[in-house]
């Protein structure tokens, strides 16, 4: 299990930046297809939200791959002793 | 300590707690419920500049604005104790809502209406992040360890409590006073009121006691001095907030609202059924539906709190496309046969200028009814040119009432939908609790709840609205989003989180 644990560390490594790719130009084509300036800003704004939230987000899952491979899953703590 | 808490008085912290918590969700869902009318009395017709605030106010202190009350709160209830810091967000939260029914008009003030929303929404936003972690933490801390998930799943209906209180009193207000009269000022009623549930919740949780275990910690010394700094600046417990967020709260987030208001979306929208029927369907789903908040609460005292959480995620996984559906294939009329149908009854052609045109627009509306029980509107609209002629629209049928055996039928698969929600929300509360030592544990456990909740829940219209836009999407494809995100937090759940519960959080 810990084998295992430490490979799809990897796989979410990767999901964070594949993540972020993949809103960045959602937010490029859907900004494209507004019609209006108005509809446009609005647009914008929204996924100004959506990327400022996601890029934490998407750090947080790279660090959580990066520990998953470090082992540091492997044990869970038991007690507050140990955090 | 909490083991030899008298059974009455652990009832009396669950009762001070879950009525807050519920008022909370009422004042956060009658904006949304409302938002139509309050658009049409606080911001102007135009739009302009105000679109962008309403943007902002109806779409952003949703969920952007959540984690962040969850930092401040968090830490104030690290360093001052629980008691007074929900104690706050309960003024914070009900002072907004009374405030937003007290803004006069945009016809009044102008733009200092939207701006005036758009603070107190955000205030109300914060507030909310600040609230759940102190109940839940509350009630956990005088609960003893082998009731901890019955007496926080208590906390977990609040949620849906919330959604039912907020529909029925802005039911019984309109019927009180007329459609048209609500429109115009009787909109106010719902959040004015909020200022008497909350003084009532003032009162009752101003004769609490602070939790024993932070009192302890006080008494001994031991309060954290920079809550922020321990929870996510100490690496072995920063790793446990980020498999809290991805293995747990972000798929329980994505269920609830998937099962919640996705659905009545859903059947609005997309199956465009009957306004009241959608309602209808959603509140029997929800009222059959909420005693499981207990029942898997409880019954995660006995078998750990993992497996039912990510029982219910791979429930959704498996059955959410079949469901819709089934909701898709029951609401299409347009194979219907000639026979049957009841009568058609034609309603009259109303006609409206298009502004700044000649043109016009025809609506002609007709309402079938089925020998099942079953109706529907056909609505077509064409535009009427003095220099094309006619060009005929495309005929939409909505208004779609459903027959009794198929209503019922949609009443179960919402349950269904909702229990799913139970299974995962119902033992969450006492799950986050027992991850984080109580020095810490209001700030730790209340950002990956509402980052899971706020951000990857609250989402679940927007991006699923979005993955239909694309080219070649079906109307399920939007169920991909929820789908992908409960299978991601199912991975990680199931190899990564331990089933074992702490007994000892007295830490």
């Amino acid at each position: 299990m810990n084998t295992l644990k430490k490979f799809l560390g990897l796989i979410w490594m990767v999901l964070g930046p594949l993540t972020m790719t993949f809103l960045f130009m959602q937010a490029i084509d859907k900004v494209g297809l507004t019609h209006t300036d108005l509809e446009r800003t609005n647009t914008i704004l929204q996924w100004a939200i959506i990327l400022f939230i996601f890029l934490p987000i998407s750090l947080g899952l790279m660090i959580f791959g990066f520990y998953a491979w470090k082992g540091e899953y492997d044990h869970l703590p038991e007690s507050s002793d140990e955090l | 300590m909490s083991d030899n808490l008298p059974k009455n008085n652990i009832f009396k912290v669950i009762g001070a707690s879950s009525l807050g918590t519920l008022i909370e969700w009422y004042d956060f869902y009658i904006f949304g419920s409302l938002a139509v009318i309050i658009g049409h009395q606080l911001f102007p017709g135009d739009a302009g500049a105000s679109a962008l605030i309403n943007t902002l106010a109806i779409f952003a202190a949703g969920f952007i604005v959540r984690p962040f009350g969850a930092l401040v709160f968090g830490r104030l209830g690290d360093l001052i104790g629980r008691k007074y810091t929900f104690l706050l967000t309960l003024v914070l939260m009900g002072g907004s809502t009374f405030f937003i029914g007290l803004i006069p008009s945009y016809k009044s003030i102008g733009y200092a209406a939207p701006i005036l929303v758009l603070i107190l929404r955000l205030i109300q936003g914060l507030a909310l992040g600040g609230e759940y972690g102190g109940a839940a933490t509350y009630v956990a801390e005088h609960a003893p360890k082998d009731k901890r998930g019955f007496f926080t799943s208590w906390i977990q209906t609040t949620a849906t409590l919330g959604l039912f209180l907020s529909l029925g009193i802005i039911v019984i207000t309109k019927n009180i006073l007329g459609a048209e009269t609500f429109g115009d000022w009787g909109w106010r009623i719902p959040f004015l009121l909020s200022i008497v549930l909350v003084v009532v919740s003032i009162y009752i949780r101003m004769k609490m006691h602070e939790s024993p275990m932070f009192s302890k910690l006080k008494a001994e010394g031991n309060v954290s001095k920079n809550p922020l700094k321990e929870s996510f600046n100490n690496k072995a417990n920063f790793k446990m907030v980020l498999l809290a967020l991805f293995g747990a709260t972000m798929g329980q987030g994505v269920i609830w609202y998937t099962g919640q208001f996705y659905a009545q979306s859903f059947l609005e929208n997309t199956c465009k059924l009957d306004f009241n029927d959608s309602r209808y369907i959603l509140l029997w789903g929800i009222a059959f539906a909420t005693p499981f908040f207990v029942v898997f609460g409880a019954w995660s005292d006995k078998v750990g709190r993992k497996w039912i959480m990510l029982s219910g995620m791979l429930l959704g996984i498996l059955f959410y496309r079949p469901i819709y559906q089934m909701f898709l294939d029951d609401t299409d009329y347009t194979k219907i046969e000639q026979t049957d149908i009841l009568s058609v009854t034609p309603a009259p052609v109303t006609s409206i200028l298009i502004a700044n045109s000649t043109d016009s627009l025809r609506t002609v509306s007709t309402k079938v009814m089925l020998r099942n029980g079953a109706s529907f509107n056909k609505v077509q609209t064409d535009t009427v040119s003095a220099t094309k002629g006619i060009l005929l629209g495309k005929e939409v049928v909505k208004d779609k009432v459903l027959p009794k055996p198929v209503f019922w039928k949609f009443v179960g698969l919402i349950f269904f939908q909702i229990l799913l929600v139970t299974m995962v929300y119902g033992p969450i509360a006492a799950f986050l609790v027992e991850l984080f030592p109580t020095k810490i544990r209001y700030t730790s456990m209340s950002l990956p709840y509402h980052i899971g909740n706020g951000v990857f829940g609250g989402l679940v219209p927007f991006i699923a609205t979005l993955i239909a836009s694309f080219s070649g999407a079906t109307p399920l494809s939007g169920l991909w989003y929820p789908i992908g995100i409960a299978a991601l937090s199912l991975v990680i759940g199931a190899i990564y989180l331990s089933n074992k519960r702490d007994e000892n959080i007295n830490d």
